[in-house]
C-alpha cells in the first residue's frame, strides 16, 4: 500500500489486476460498483480507511475489485460485522453491499443499524430474486412475478425496503436505479454521513429475473416512479458509535469490579457443615436475609455458599434461598437434607414442600404460626408475628434473628455487623430493628 | 482476606484483566449477570459493550470489533451457542481471536432455564459446520472462573480461534466464599502483529501450525477476510492444493499444540484401583467424594480437567496408569465419558458414568459408591 501524502490522489479504489468484474452480461452489479468507486474518488479516502463488506450472493463478489479492506461475511450478517467494526474504530468509512437475499434474511440487523442510527453505509443491490442460486425468489420479488420458487407466479407481495428503514429510524435513505447518472453523487453523500445511511439500488438480473418476466429497464424506470425515487429521507439524528462514547466517557476512569474483601472478626460455632434454607415469597427480602446470614457466617471465619431460586417475575412468586456454612472450603453447594428450614410463605411452602415432608427430627424447622400444620418429621419451632413489633416485610430477617438466638449458630453481632455491609443507613436500621425483634420471637 | 461472589462476576473481572475492551451479548439465563456486568465495566475502561439485537448478531458485533483490533468476549447459554453456531465456523475459517462463555443449563432446546447441567461439552468441540477443532476451558472453582478466563483470552489472541468458557448455572450464579490469594495472576498476551513496514499477506504462514500475523482493520495495512475458503491474501479460491493447506492449517494450529493446551489437577494417590474424573462443577463433588472416600480408608485418584478440548490426551493416559475402573461424573449421560473411553479401552480399563440430568448437581455420595 502506497503512502499517502498530502499530493496524493486516488485515482481509482478498483485492483486492475482483479478485474474485469466477473458478473453475466447485462448485469447492473458491475455499474453499481463503478458508481461506488466514482463515489470513493470524489471523497479521496485512505483506503486504509474503508472496509468493505459484502454479503453472500452475486453482490459478495464485489469486495474483491476494490484496494480497501474487505469482510466478506455470512448471509444476512454484513450489518452486524459492519456495527462491529464501526463501534470498534468510529473513524472507519464502513460500507455494506448486500443483495436483496440478504436484506430479507438480515432484516433484523437492518433494522436494529437503522434504529440506533449506526454510522455504516448499506449498499442493497435489489435484483428481485436470488442471482447466484438459480433465480428463486426474495422478500423484494414484486407481486405475481415468476421466479424458480414462483413458478405461476408470486403470491407474496414484496418488502419496501426503504419503508422499513424509514419506519425503524435510518437517517439517509434512498431508492434509485443502477443507471441513475447521480448514483455517485448519493453514494458520496451517503458514505459522508454521519448516521445511518441506506440504499435501495434497483438492478436488472439478465440471468433469471429479466427473461422470466420480460422484465427491462424500462419496466424497473415505471415502477420506480411510481415508489417514489432518489433521496427519499435525510434527518441528522445522533450517530450511535460517538454517543456510546460521549456516554461512556463521564464513566471513564471509575473503578472497576474489584474484591470487596469480608474481614474474620468473630469467633464461630459452627463446627460442621451446616446448611439453611430460607423459603418465602418475593418482596420478603428473602435472598437479601441470606446474603446477610452468608456474610454473617464469613465474619465468624467460615466458608458460605448461597443459591438462590426464584421464578422470572418480580415481586410475585416464590423466593428460595439456600445457605450453606462450614468451617472447611465448600466444594458441593447441594443440600440433600438442610439442618435448618426458615419458612415464611405459602409460595415458599409450595416449592420446599417436598422436602419438608421428607425430613426426620435432625431438622430445624422455624415456621410462621399461620402455615402450620404441615407435613413433615423435622422438629417444628412455630414464629409468632403477631407478637412481633417490627414491619413485616422484615420477617425474613426476624425469623434469621430468631433461629441465630434459638441455636447460637452464629453471634448475633455478626448478623448485625453483616447487615450492615453495603448497604443505606435506612435499610440499616430497618434491618437492626428486625434483628431486635426477631430475638423476641421466640420467648 | 475473604470474598463472596459468583462465578459471573470473577469472569468479569477475569475478561477485564486480560484487556477485553469489546462485549456483545443477548440476555439468556444464566449468562445475563455477565452481559449486565460487562456492560456496566467496560465504559470504565474505554471499552464498548453492548446487547445485541440477538445472539446471531452478539457474534457478528465481536467478529467485526475483534478484526478491527479489540479483546473480545460474549457470554449465553446453550441455546444461544445454538444461533452462535454458523459465526463460529466464520471465527475458525476467519481466524478471528475471541472468547465465547458458554453457562450451561438444562437442555435439550429451551429446556432448564433456571437448572444446571454439563450439556453442551460436545456442542460446544462440534459446534459448527466442517469439524475443525476450537479449545474449551471449564473452571472448577471460582478463583479458576478468573484465571481460565484470562487464559482464554491469551489462547484466542495466541491461536486466533474462539476460545469457549464451558461453565454453568452453579458455577455462574451461587456465590461463594473465595480467598483473594486463590485469584491467580496469569500474564496477559496479545496477538502478533505484523510489522508497519513492509508486505502484509493476511493469511500467510512459514508452516501449517503456525499463526498468520495480524494487522487491524484501520491499521497499517490492507485486511481482507472472507468466510469462504481462501488463498493467502483472503481471496476466495477453489484451488485444492491452497483449500488443502488451509483446512489443515486451521487444524493443525491446535492439534500441534495439543500437548502444552493440557490443563488438568491431578490428585493421584499410589495403589489406587479407581480414577475418577470430572470436570467444571462437578469436579467439586468429585473432591468432596475423594475425601469421604480415603476417610474410609480406601485409595482413590482424581482428575479434574480444565481444558476439555482439545482432550489432554497423554495426562488422562498417565492419570489411568496403573487403575483398572475410571469413573466420569458429568451432568450429561456420557458426552466426556466417549472421549475417555476412546483412551481407556487401549488399557482395557473399565470405564463407568455417573450421570445426572434432572437439574441437580451430582452428590458427592453418588460418586463414592462408584469407587471400589
Amino acid at each position: 500500500m502506497k503512502e499517502r501524502t498530502a499530493e496524493t490522489r486516488w485515482e481509482t479504489y478498483l485492483n486492475p489486476a482483479r478485474l474485469p468484474y466477473p458478473f453475466c452480461p447485462g448485469c447492473s452489479h458491475g455499474l453499481v460498483l463503478d458508481h461506488l468507486n466514482a463515489a470513493l474518488v470524489r471523497l479521496q479516502l485512505d483506503p486504509r480507511q474503508v472496509v468493505l463488506v459484502s454479503d453472500i450472493g452475486c453482490s459478495g463478489l464485489s469486495d474483491q475489485y476494490f484496494v480497501t479492506n474487505a469482510f466478506h461475511g455470512l448471509h444476512g450478517r454484513s450489518v452486524t460485522y459492519a456495527c462491529g467494526i464501526k463501534l470498534a474504530n468510529p473513524e472507519l468509512k464502513v460500507v455494506v453491499i448486500m443483495g436483496d437475499g440478504g436484506a430479507g434474511i438480515g432484516g433484523h440487523h437492518l433494522i436494529n443499524a437503522a434504529r440506533r442510527n449506526i454510522g455504516v453505509t448499506v449498499l442493497v443491490l435489489n435484483n428481485f430474486n436470488f442471482g447466484m442460486t438459480g433465480g428463486q425468489h426474495s422478500v423484494t420479488t414484486p407481486h405475481r412475478a415468476v421466479t424458480s420458487t414462483t413458478l405461476e407466479g408470486n403470491l407474496e407481495y414484496p418488502l419496501d425496503l426503504c419503508g422499513l428503514i424509514r419506519a425503524s429510524g435510518g437517517s439517509f435513505i434512498v431508492r434509485t436505479t443502477a443507471f441513475d447518472p447521480e448514483l455517485a453523487d448519493l453514494l458520496a453523500q451517503a458514505i459522508a454521513w454521519e448516521g445511518f445511511a441506506f440504499l435501495d439500488i434497483w438492478e436488472l438480473c439478465t440471468a433469471y429475473f429479466v427473461p422470466r418476466n420480460r422484465f427491462s429497464r424500462r419496466a424497473l424506470e415505471a415502477a420506480l416512479e411510481e415508489m417514489g425515487r432518489g433521496l427519499l429521507h435525510r434527518e441528522a439524528r445522533p450517530e450511535y458509535s460517538r454517543a456510546c462514547r460521549e456516554a461512556a466517557a463521564s464513566q471513564r476512569g471509575r473503578p472497576t469490579l474489584s474484591p470487596q474483601p469480608i474481614p474474620i472478626r468473630h469467633a464461630g460455632r459452627v463446627e460442621r457443615k451446616t446448611s439453611v434454607i430460607v423459603a418465602g415469597a418475593a418482596g420478603q427480602k428473602i435472598r437479601s436475609t441470606a446474603t446477610a446470614l452468608g456474610r454473617a457466617g464469613m465474619l465468624a471465619g467460615l466458608w458460605v455458599t448461597q443459591r438462590d431460586d426464584y421464578p422470572v417475575t418480580v415481586q410475585t412468586g416464590h423466593s428460595v434461598s439456600e445457605v450453606i456454612l462450614s468451617p472447611e472450603e465448600i466444594h458441593y453447594t447441594g443440600i440433600p437434607a438442610p439442618d435448618i428450614v426458615l419458612l415464611l410463605a405459602p409460595e415458599g411452602r409450595k416449592v420446599v414442600g417436598k422436602v419438608l415432608a421428607g425430613l426426620g427430627p435432625g431438622t430445624r424447622l422455624y415456621v410462621r404460626t399461620d402455615l402450620l400444620p404441615l407435613e413433615t418429621g423435622a422438629q417444628i419451632v412455630p414464629l409468632d408475628f403477631d407478637r412481633a413489633r417490627a414491619g413485616k416485610k422484615d420477617m425474613a430477617m426476624m425469623a434469621l434473628a430468631a433461629m441465630l438466638a434459638d441455636t447460637g449458630l452464629l453471634p448475633l453481632e455478626a448478623l448485625r455487623e453483616a447487615v450492615s455491609l453495603g448497604q443505606r443507613p435506612e435499610i440499616v436500621q430497618e434491618s437492626l430493628a428486625a434483628i431486635e425483634a426477631g430475638q423476641g420471637l421466640l420467648r | 482476606m475473604r470474598e463472596f461472589i459468583d462465578g459471573s462476576e470473577a469472569i468479569t473481572r477475569g475478561a477485564l484483566a486480560a484487556g477485553c475492551d469489546f462485549f456483545a451479548g443477548y440476555p439468556i439465563t444464566p449468562a445475563s449477570g455477565i452481559l449486565v456486568h460487562m456492560l456496566r465495566e467496560l465504559p470504565k475502561v474505554g471499552g464498548i459493550g453492548i446487547q445485541a439485537e440477538d445472539e446471531i448478531a452478539s457474534m457478528g458485533l465481536c467478529i467485526g470489533a475483534a478484526m478491527a483490533g479489540r479483546k473480545v468476549m460474549t457470554a449465553t447459554s446453550g441455546p444461544g451457542i445454538s444461533l452462535y453456531s454458523e459465526n463460529i465456523g466464520l471465527a475458525i475459517m476467519a481466524e478471528v481471536p475471541m472468547v465465547i462463555v458458554d453457562c450451561q443449563r438444562l437442555g435439550p432446546a429451551t429446556g432448564g432455564a433456571t437448572t444446571v447441567a454439563q450439556g453442551d461439552v460436545q456442542f460446544l468441540r462440534w459446534g459448527t459446520s466442517g469439524g475443525y477443532p476450537i479449545i474449551a476451558l471449564a473452571p472448577s472453582t471460582i478463583p479458576e472462573c478468573y484465571s481460565l478466563t484470562i487464559r482464554a483470552f491469551n489462547l484466542a489472541e495466541r491461536f486466533r480461534l474462539p476460545v469457549f468458557i464451558a461453565t454453568d448455572k452453579e458455577m455462574v450464579q451461587t456465590r461463594a466464599t473465595v480467598k483473594i490469594e486463590e485469584y491467580e495472576a496469569v500474564e496477559v498476551l496479545s496477538r502478533r502483529l505484523a510489522p508497519a513496514e513492509g508486505e502484509f499477506v493476511p493469511y500467510r504462514v512459514a508452516e501449517l501450525e503456525a499463526v498468520p500475523l495480524f494487522s487491524p482493520y484501520g491499521g497499517p495495512h490492507i485486511l481482507r477476510l472472507t468466510t469462504s475458503t481462501h488463498d493467502e491474501r483472503g481471496y476466495l479460491t477453489k484451488d485444492p492444493p491452497q483449500v488443502d493447506r488451509l483446512n489443515r492449517h486451521l487444524a493443525a494450529k491446535v492439534e500441534a499444540h495439543r500437548e502444552e493446551l493440557a490443563l488438568v489437577k491431578a490428585d493421584l494417590q499410589p495403589g489406587a484401583r479407581t480414577l475418577l474424573l470430572s470436570y467444571g462443577i462437578t469436579a467439586r463433588s468429585m473432591v468432596e467424594a475423594v475425601a469421604l472416600a480415603r476417610a474410609s480408608g480406601k485409595e482413590v485418584s482424581a482428575l479434574t480437567v480444565l481444558s476439555l478440548w482439545p482432550v489432554p490426551e497423554k495426562a488422562i493416559l498417565s492419570a489411568l496408569e496403573g487403575v483398572e475402573r475410571v469413573v466420569v461424573a458429568e451432568l450429561n449421560l456420557g458426552q466426556y465419558r466417549l472421549e475417555v473411553e476412546r483412551l481407556a479401552c487401549r488399557r482395557g480399563i473399565e470405564v463407568v458414568g455417573v450421570h445426572r440430568v434432572d437439574g441437580e448437581l451430582i452428590t458427592p455420595q453418588e460418586i463414592l459408591e462408584a469407587v471400589r
